[in-house]
């Protein structure tokens, strides 16, 4: 059985104290028109990563303010050491430069218009080479389990996920939380069914009430919209594998949680500042989705279970692959990091499979490329309100 | 004897196959943490994956796993008896899909 406990933590720890398990410079675009400078400067400077995006042009409202909070969590990830921000105008992209100084690291903004593509790219190119060599000089220290912001969500789920998947992530989670770490799990839409259980997990009245409004929010916009979810729930495919109704599968998600109390609530990308705990951030459950609001969140390590087969990643948020099934085992190992096929066959029990995912999740901490980084499975999926104006 | 079915919790009516089960087989029954809970004899195949009942349930009770009900029995269940969307509805349940399975379904 493997010894996580035997290994050492290292990561970066940034100028705010936050701790990052990679050291990106990052080149956001403020919007799409932007995105052709980003990726320009891109191609001029090794060691940089572009986030190119088809929005952020006449959004307004809550839609505009979540594409921004993204875009500025993502800046302000300790998974990044520095950012450059191209904007086509000055107001906006200035507002998510200060924005993410508020951390401390090296930000710089450049803004297109009276300047052009060409002349931005060249200015932002010499600041992104000088934020590369800062960047490639700094060195991983020795950090804690609790320093490492995690987060967690399921996608191609079957049986297999609420057997062993999801329950090896909520022994996980269990182990993490009793060392003080921060947590994140949510997928606003895949708890209808445990909705209660959720409730009676948050640690206050408080708390409770804000997921209670975020889950009746949700369901009122599918009723806005003349459909009926839980008459689709479970999935055909859900069913041929044995899930017969939605409170199983939705009972089967949050077994990701552990036995851990919800100790906050999180607006769609918004980061934890209370205490250490288990968070439920609102979000939707379309994976890449979820997963872009964790990392704007602070996430540093994402935990991913899947049965059939979800090969999703992150560009700057590590994305662990665990699953339980022996056929995606087989069939896709490439995008397998963690086989917990193991509890199935009773070769070792929950806390097996735990130590086995704890082992990988310190290897990765520590440097060690996911499956979905080293496929280049860059998913950074903004999350749309509604249509622009 | 042949180790098959896991308990979330050991006092769940319901326990999954982790292999598919044969009527007859006698089967040990064992929580995630590894103890054995009970042996269960089968009185229908049960694929991989599909639920077992471990204990008898008359028509319109709560069927419990996780701890928690999933649903409601729709007729009467036989101890080591397949559980599934013939004898268990959801108290969810609302008729069928008017979402259509689609490619953009997540779980």
């Amino acid at each position: 059985m493997s010894e996580y406990h035997d290994i050492s933590l290292t990561g970066y720890r940034r100028e705010n104290g936050r701790v990052g398990i990679r050291n990106f410079v990052l080149l956001i675009s403020v919007d799409d028109i932007s995105n052709a400078a980003v990726l320009g400067v891109q191609n001029l400077v090794r060691g940089t990563l572009a986030l190119p995006h088809p929005y952020g042009r006449l959004q307004f409202g809550a839609d505009l303010d979540l594409t921004f909070d993204t875009l500025i969590g993502y800046g302000k990830n300790p998974n990044v050491a520095a950012v450059v921000v191209i904007g086509i105008e000055p107001n906006w992209t200035n507002h998510i430069v200060e924005q993410i100084a508020e951390t401390g690291k090296p930000v710089r903004g450049f803004s297109i218009e009276r300047t052009g593509d060409l002349q931005t790219i060249a200015d932002a190119a010499r600041v992104a080479q000088q934020f590369v060599q800062y960047a490639t000089e700094l060195q991983r220290v020795p950090v804690e389990w609790n320093e490492i912001l995690v987060s967690t969500k399921c996608g191609e789920s079957d049986t297999t996920s609420g057997l062993a998947s999801n329950p090896t992530v909520g022994r996980v989670y269990d182990r993490l939380e009793e060392g003080g770490s921060t947590l994140i799990f949510g997928e606003t839409t895949e708890v209808t069914g445990a909705e209660d259980k959720v409730m009676e997990r948050c640690s206050t009245p408080e708390v409770a009430a804000q997921f209670k409004q975020a889950f009746d929010d949700y369901q009122d916009l599918v009723q806005s919209q003349g459909v009926n979810l839980l008459g689709s729930q479970p999935t055909e495919g859900n069913i041929r594998g044995g899930l017969t109704t939605i409170e199983e599968k939705a009972l089967g998600n949050v077994e990701k949680m552990g036995r851990c109390s919800v100790v906050g609530y999180l607006d769609q990308a918004e980061a934890p500042g209370g205490p250490p705990g288990l968070y439920f951030m609102d979000s939707s459950s379309a994976a890449a989705e979820m997963v872009t609001l964790c990392c704007a969140g602070g996430a540093v390590l994402h935990l991913f279970t899947t049965g059939q087969g979800n090969i999703i990643g992150n560009p700057v948020l590590p994305t662990i692959k665990i699953t339980a099934n022996p056929l995606t085992v087989e069939t896709m190992s490439e995008h397998v990091d963690v086989d917990v096929s193991g509890l199935l066959r009773f070769e070792y029990n929950l806390d097996g499979a735990a130590d086995l995912t704890m082992e990988n999740m310190a290897r990765t901490i520590n440097g060690r490329l996911t499956c979905a980084e080293t496929l280049r499975h860059d998913e950074f999926v903004l999350t749309k309100l509604y249509r622009s104006a | 004897m042949k180790k098959g079915i896991l308990l979330h919790e050991a006092d769940d009516d319901v326990g999954v196959a982790t292999m598919d089960l044969r009527t007859g087989e006698v089967i040990e029954a064992l929580t995630l943490e590894g103890e054995r809970v009970t042996e269960i004899e089968l009185v229908d195949d049960v694929p991989l994956a599909h639920k077992v009942a471990m204990q008898p349930k008359e028509a319109h009770q709560d069927v419990v796993e996780y701890g928690r009900a999933i649903g409601s029995s729709t007729t009467a269940i036989a101890r080591g008896a397949h559980v599934h969307t013939h004898n268990l509805h959801g108290k969810r349940w609302s008729g069928r899909s008017q979402i259509v399975e689609h490619h953009g379904d997540e779980s």
